[in-house]
């Protein structure tokens, strides 16, 4: 009989759904049919029992074809390559668990290499406002429970983050929001009509990149002086009116998405609007949170600020002192200024997401995919790993964008012989280790680690 | 005084990291000794002696040592970073942090720097006869104290956050720059000679901007309230004078609000 598997979470987006519900085979390795999950939810469940799936490395030849070789071939590939490079780059995290985050970074350690994830090309900027200003947030619970005026600056969750606002920020009923949508204004600030502004109560079609003018509008609008007729294609009326529903409001807010944090100003326009929190909070509660993208983005910024000190472009090229610096240790910077000499892409997939150019300057050196499936950056890697799909066939901690841990379950067993990004970067490590002829302190320290959880148990 | 002077012989394959070439480092040493100093590429230990040739004498102190670089050092890191006394000259193009964190002495670029130059300066002064990157004069990440003293003279244009946390110091740029000028400033002087797209003195508490050119977007948190005859960076001008960031909190002196001010430069 087939079972339905209940309380599953879904390795999407930042929403980090945790209801999804899976029907399996009687054997245990196809998901038949899944419940509550939004379309591209639903898909990655079933994508993962595809027939074409890549099931053991691939290594590319001297001809340019691509040749099948083992995992431990791969390892010894890996291991190699990151010791051999001056400066290597590691690159992604998109798509993986904590524990696996957790595994490259010893990796990157032992290696030399800058550790980076895709908040360099996505939230990154938010960081260095939050470093700049601090980061009044909550949780989405508390968002779904009080939020009565929802800003969604630079951001359309309707098509990013498809059950968002049905879970937390628009429909839901909570326990001061008995009314759902109607007891919510909403507050779209787009410069396209996105399916989110259609949904929303004002809908500020402000000029593009010009976010930061508006945001400063406001801002002195709260503090009771005069702005100018029109402020970045808004007209001031209009500014007055969605301000004054702010000051008047129970608990609001702020959304923002890479509608701030990728047109021009960036961390700027991050760090007004948590300047803006920070006055509305003189008024009334308000808070803010940035739509992380993917269901574990957030993970890495937590993982390794504690192995580290950073969230993201941590230089660990001088041993113990980690540097970080975007602008000049952020991945696209780096392989643009021909700054690394091996990149290793985990868990995302650079050859869509970054410039074409930034990828022609890494691929003059050896490159490495460590992906479960065929995707661009496994096309024109050197070598291809794929792993485990975390969240169907690996369980593990994930944070969701609102930074809320959550063990994630594993729904169906991997293909056979198949390693976790964990497994498959702890062996790279150990091979490392035994290469330079060092201690494998980690795999100690792990080991030791699980022997004393053992016990308590 | 003496000279050092430090001839690049060879590209680095990556960028190198030299937090060695300041005065401070040289300064009582001798050629071979200075040879042997450690650099940076990526991880790998190398020495200034592998990328550079080295000729000349030191001083006995920091205050007593110029050094002359006769070469192109695009592909050099922190070329004076943390230095306190000295001099250096670049007859060529410098990389990221030109001057970084520097407390005193004089640093002349010939060519073009890359981003960080000057990056939570102190004191002395940094002169660029080509243009610079973004962040000039900037803090680094996360600090709310940026440039706190010292002078920072481009004669090209310069990229955007210029003067970011600035707490005091002058910065001018004598052609154009592109957005966020004295963003979170406390302090300090920015003079721009040429234009400037926008974002001019944002979340700014106090401190002066001058513009003699044009501010293509202002930012609304800025009201004009005067018309002032001033002087400075060797130009004598009739400005339009804005007070603001007016979003943004003020300190109280006397009871009455302290306003940053940014001066744009009337039309004749």
């Amino acid at each position: 009989m087939p079972k339905w598997i209940t309380q599953v979470g879904c390795p999407y987006c930042g929403s980090s759904c945790d209801d999804i519900e899976c029907l399996v085979s009687d054997d245990g390795k196809k998901i038949l049919e899944t419940r509550n999950a939004c379309v591209i939810g639903n898909e990655i469940f079933h994508h993962v029992s595809s027939p074409d799936r890549p099931k053991r490395p691939r290594m590319r030849q001297p001809d340019g074809s691509m040749k099948e070789v083992t995992y431990d071939e791969a390892v010894d590939y890996t291991a190699k390559a990151l010791i051999k490079a001056k400066k290597p780059l590691i690159y992604g995290f998109g798509s993986t668990n904590c524990e696996g985050m957790s595994a490259v970074a010893r990796v990157a350690e032992r290696a030399g290499a800058v550790l980076d994830n895709c908040a360099s090309i996505c939230h990154g900027p938010s960081f260095l406002a939050i470093f700049d200003n601090g980061y009044p947030s909550c949780t989405l619970g508390e968002v779904k429970n009080r939020a009565d005026v929802v800003l969604f600056w630079g951001c359309n969750p309707m098509h990013a983050h498809p059950r968002h606002t049905s879970r937390y920020s628009i429909f839901p009923r909570g326990f001061f929001t008995t009314k759902g949508q109607m007891q919510r204004t909403i507050i779209s600030i787009d410069p396209r009509e996105t399916d989110t502004a259609k949904l929303a109560d004002y809908h500020f079609m402000l000029n593009q990149g010009h976010d930061y003018e508006l945001f400063d509008a406001f801002r002195t609008v709260l503090r009771g002086h005069d702005i100018p007729a029109e402020v970045a294609g808004c007209k001031r009326e209009m500014i007055l009116e969605a301000a004054e529903k702010m000051k008047n409001a129970r608990f609001v807010m702020i959304f923002f998405g890479m509608g701030c944090t990728h047109t021009d100003g960036r961390n700027h326009n991050v760090d007004i609007a948590i300047s803006l929190t920070r006055d509305l909070n003189t008024h009334t509660k308000a808070s803010i949170m940035a739509m992380r993208g993917h269901y574990n983005i957030a993970g890495p910024g937590q993982v390794w600020s504690w192995q580290f000190g950073f969230p993201y472009c941590i230089d660990l090229s001088k041993g113990t002192r980690a540097h970080m610096n975007p602008g000049e240790t952020s991945s696209v910077d780096l392989a643009m200024r021909d700054e690394v000499d091996c990149f290793v892409n985990v868990g995302t997939d650079a050859g869509a997401h970054w410039p074409i150019a930034a990828i022609k300057h890494v691929k003059k050196h050896p490159v490495i995919t460590v992906d479960p499936n065929i995707c661009m950056a496994s096309e024109i890697a050197d070598l291809h790993v794929p792993v485990r799909v975390v969240g169907v066939e690996e369980p593990g901690v994930v944070y969701r964008m609102d930074n809320v841990p959550i063990q994630f379950k594993k729904v169906i067993d991997g293909p056979e012989g198949v390693p976790s990004d964990e497994e498959f970067f702890d062996k790279v490590y150990t091979r490392m280790c035994e290469l330079t002829q060092t201690e494998p302190i980690w795999v100690h320290v792990k080991e030791h680690a699980k022997a004393s959880s053992s016990l308590e148990h | 005084m003496a000279t050092i002077t430090l001839k690049p012989f060879k590209t680095p394959e990556l960028i190198i990291e030299c937090n060695n070439i300041t005065p401070d480092a040289f300064a009582g040493k001798t050629p071979a000794e200075i040879a042997e100093l450690e650099i940076f590429e990526g991880k790998v230990r190398e020495k200034l002696g592998d990328f550079f040739s080295v000729t000349g004498s030191s001083g006995k102190t920091a205050a007593e040592t110029d050094i002359l670089i006769d070469g192109d050092c695009s592909r050099v890191k922190y070329i004076g970073s943390k230095m306190t006394a000295g001099t250096i000259t670049v007859n060529g193009n410098a990389d990221m942090y030109v001057g970084g964190w520097m407390k005193g002495g004089k640093i002349h670029v010939k060519g073009n720097v890359d981003s960080f130059c000057g990056i939570a300066m102190e004191g002395g002064e940094i002169e660029v006869d080509g243009n610079a990157g973004n962040y000039v004069g900037c803090a680094y990440r996360g600090d709310w104290r940026g440039m706190r003293g010292g002078t920072i003279h481009i004669h090209g244009n310069a990229g955007n956050d210029i003067g970011t946390f600035m707490l005091g110091g002058t910065i001018i740029i004598d052609k154009n720059a592109f957005i966020h000028v004295s963003t979170h400033a406390e302090g300090g002087t920015v003079v721009i000679k040429g234009d400037v797209e926008g974002r001019v003195g944002g979340q700014m508490v106090k401190g002066d901007i001058y513009v003699f050119g044009n501010v293509q977007y202002m930012l609304p948190g800025f009201k004009e309230i005067d018309r002032v005859r001033k002087e400075i960076a060797g130009e004598s001008a009739t400005f339009r004078q804005y007070i603001g960031d007016l979003g943004e909190r003020h300190p109280k002196s006397k009871g009455k609000e302290i306003y940053a001010n940014l001066y744009v430069k009337a039309s004749a």
